[in-house]
């Protein structure tokens, strides 16, 4: 599947030449995440005492091949966030596995971790937040190639200052501090950090949530470049659909800890299968007053705390389809046409 | 609390006059509309380490009654001073508010007593913002802080109040608003909150509602929620408008008019249906090409964004001439020199710009 739709968009392979950190499985994708928990226990009393566990991600299974682009689209809380940060071993998975090329890092322990960070970099929302202000943006984009021994004296000067032409900064900004910097611009720095030591894989939660819209379009076309040349694959978490769409090949949908819905950009968003799906681009405001909607929310209530998420399907109470079996059986994710899975009773 | 106030702008500029031409003509479209709310070159300074700046520059537009006025910008572009200015609630110091009126039932809310302008905040003019949480207060609960609108404002008394409050919680459907009335804000999730922010704002019927980022906080489908809401309650109350945002998917759902604002500025004022079918300014067209759109069509290929090339420049440092110049494929000398005044374009349409009529005749 990841083939045709690398050839539809016109990504390449990687590059011949190009240092891989980790061993390279000959088949299977690049990212392979299986039954993936993280729970957080709930504390409570002077003792604290564990008093229940909130379900963050609850299970999940995804695939991401080498150069394409998974978007994995949900509300707040639904664990889309904790997912990047858990597989990645930011956080400590409560059960599954991530195979990373072929090789199950769950069970490695901490130091061993290394080779695989360079193959999987992470950028986040809030560019600000994550550069260290007492450091250069020279010296931040430099602390990778220095922690994986990369590149020494004159030449990591040299490979800072492409990656700066790169994101499109100049290297005259190298000795310049992240709050002289403008928010697209710190963006475009954590960008060029991951990039530092040629990744294979990027996970890239919410990179542009923060952003302005007329430089939100610069960094999307930034992401869209650096795949088109380098044959990064990203992990695109986001909130934002209309984004999503953009930028994904393929599709996967969170809600309360679980993926709901898993296919292609153009199937979920052309045919969605799941009410959830549904409801989420409906409700999505449309620029366009000729078409605007102006009655009606598409589903009403809350989203339940994961803390004590509802039995049977976790939507079950703001579906305006549900049926008894709904609020006693939590429905499978299936494929219900070639490719496209959904977790739903009806569809 | 000083505005320093200059009731006839005594610098009446190209400005000044191609607004209120943009008035008549708007004017004659819309019948009867008298303003309800008339804001007149309004500028806004703050005293920076840089400098004093000037963060709403010569603003004026006119809120009509019934309607939703979306003024859409980026951030930093004034969007939220000028709302702010408007009801004197900007910091002094740093803010100062340096120039305009802004002309409310035939008095300048700027000049008014500080005693006065308290009756009519809350009552007649109400605001709702982005973060419910910072205007609630964390230690009364519900039903105390939406009874105390209704017995500052209204004179009414503890058990008129209750009945009022729930009243207006159940308006904003909320589901038990009598168990809600006994909670605290913590108690409530983010949509919940933004409907108690709405149900104080609106229980005094005001003439006036101002909603500073309303919905920008929320989750999508929360967010469709609250808008709908929101469209429900101005049918029925008739509550003017005054819509902050930055999303233009909010503004084609909600509003009649915009104002497009930039580096403090308006840089263009039209008709909904106008600003996105007929933007004249290169500004207006580069937001609206440079947005994703959600486009379910099958066979809807990937592809790159139009981008608007640079970065908003800072306020302590605005370039000569049109501040938009160094971003705008379609400048020229003239831009770079001498800031272009805000010109009728259509039928309530105004724009800033001396190269509006390069711009293409239909928005991509």
């Amino acid at each position: 599947m990841s083939t045709a739709q690398g050839a539809q968009s016109g990504v390449r392979p990687q590059p011949a030449g190009q240092p891989l950190a980790a061993p390279q499985a000959e088949t299977g994708p690049l990212l392979a995440v299986r039954g993936l928990k993280k729970y957080f226990p709930v504390r409570e009393g002077i003792f604290g005492r564990v008093t229940g566990q909130v379900r963050a991600v609850d299970g999940i299974d995804l695939t991401v091949a080498a150069g394409e682009t998974l978007g994995l689209v949900g509300e707040s809380g639904c664990g889309k966030s904790t997912a990047g940060k858990t597989i990645l071993r930011l956080l400590e998975p409560t059960a599954g596995t991530v195979t990373v090329a072929g090789r199950d890092i769950t069970p490695l322990p901490r130091r061993d971790l290394l080779p695989y960070r360079r193959t999987l970099q992470i950028i986040f929302q809030d560019p600000y937040g994550s550069l260290n202000p007492r450091m250069t943006a020279g010296a931040i984009v430099a602390e990778p190639l220095a922690i994986h021994r990369l590149a020494h004296g004159q030449a990591r000067r040299e490979r800072v200052a492409d990656l700066f032409r790169r994101v499109g900064l100049s290297p005259d900004q190298m000795g310049k501090y992240p709050h002289e910097f403008s928010g697209g611009q710190r963006q475009r720095i954590g960008i060029a950090r991951a990039l530092a030591v040629e990744p294979q894989l990027i996970i890239a939660d919410e990179p542009v949530s923060a952003l302005d819209v007329s430089i939100q379009a610069q960094v999307i076309n930034l992401l869209m470049d650096l795949q088109a040349e380098l044959g990064i694959a990203f992990l695109f978490i986001s909130h934002d659909l209309a984004v999503v769409e953009h930028i994904s090949h393929r599709v996967a949908v969170m809600y309360l800890g679980r993926i709901v819905e898993h296919t292609t950009r153009e199937q979920l968003f052309a045919r969605p299968l799941h009410p959830y799906t549904e409801a989420l681009l409906e409700a999505v405001p449309v620029p366009d007053p000729a078409l605007a909607r102006g009655h009606g929310a598409p589903v009403s209530g809350d989203v339940p705390s994961p803390l004590a998420p509802p039995p049977g399907c976790p939507f079950h109470p703001r579906c305006p389809l549900a049926e008894p079996q709904c609020r006693e059986l939590v429905p499978p994710l299936e494929e219900k046409a070639p490719g496209h899975w959904a977790a739903c009773h009806l569809r | 609390m000083t505005a320093t106030h200059t009731d006839a702008m005594p610098h009446a500029t190209a400005l000044q006059s191609a607004n209120s031409a943009g008035r008549a003509v708007a004017g004659d479209a819309v019948a009867g509309d008298a303003p309800v709310l008339r804001v007149q070159g309004l500028s806004t300074s703050f005293a920076t380490r840089e400098g004093t700046v000037r963060a709403v520059a010569e603003l004026s537009y006119d809120l009509r009654r019934g309607e939703t006025l979306a003024v859409v910008g980026e951030s930093g572009c004034g969007k939220s001073v000028g709302a702010l200015s408007l009801l004197r609630l900007i910091p002094q110091p740093p803010g100062r508010i340096t120039a305009g009126a802004v002309w409310y039932g035939g008095r300048d809310l700027l000049t008014l007593p500080e005693s006065a302008l308290r009756d009519i905040r809350g009552r007649e003019i109400a605001m709702i913002f982005q973060e419910p949480m910072t205007a609630l207060n964390p230690v009364l609960t519900i039903g105390r802080q939406v009874g105390e609108v209704l017995r500052r404002h209204l004179g009414l008394s503890r058990r008129e109040a209750w009945a009022r409050s729930v009243e207006m919680l159940r308006r904003v459907r909320i589901p038990e608003p009598e168990r809600r009335m006994g909670e605290y804000p913590h108690q409530l999730s983010g949509g919940m909150r933004q409907r108690v922010m709405i149900a104080m704002a609106l229980v005094c019927r005001p003439q006036v509602l101002i909603a500073d980022e309303p919905t920008t906080a929320l989750d999508v489908t929360i967010q469709a929620q609250i808008l709908d809401l929101m469209r429900d309650l101005q049918a029925e109350l008739g509550a003017a408008t005054l819509l902050i945002t930055h999303d233009l998917g909010v503004v084609a759902e909600m509003a009649q008019r915009v104002v497009v604002m930039y580096a403090g500025r308006k840089v263009e004022e039209a008709p909904v249906g106008t600003l996105f079918t007929r933007p004249r300014h290169p500004y207006t067209l580069g937001l609206l090409a440079s947005m994703p759109r959600l486009n379910r069509a099958p066979g809807h290929a990937r592809h790159r964004l139009a981008e608007i090339p640079g970065t908003v420049p800072p306020l302590h440092d605005l370039p000569p001439g049109c501040a938009f110049a160094p971003r705008c494929t379609y400048a020229v000398e003239r831009c770079r020199r001498e800031a272009p005044p805000l010109t009728e374009q259509g039928p309530g349409q105004l724009a800033a710009c001396w190269e509006a009529h390069q711009l293409p005749e239909v928005a991509p």
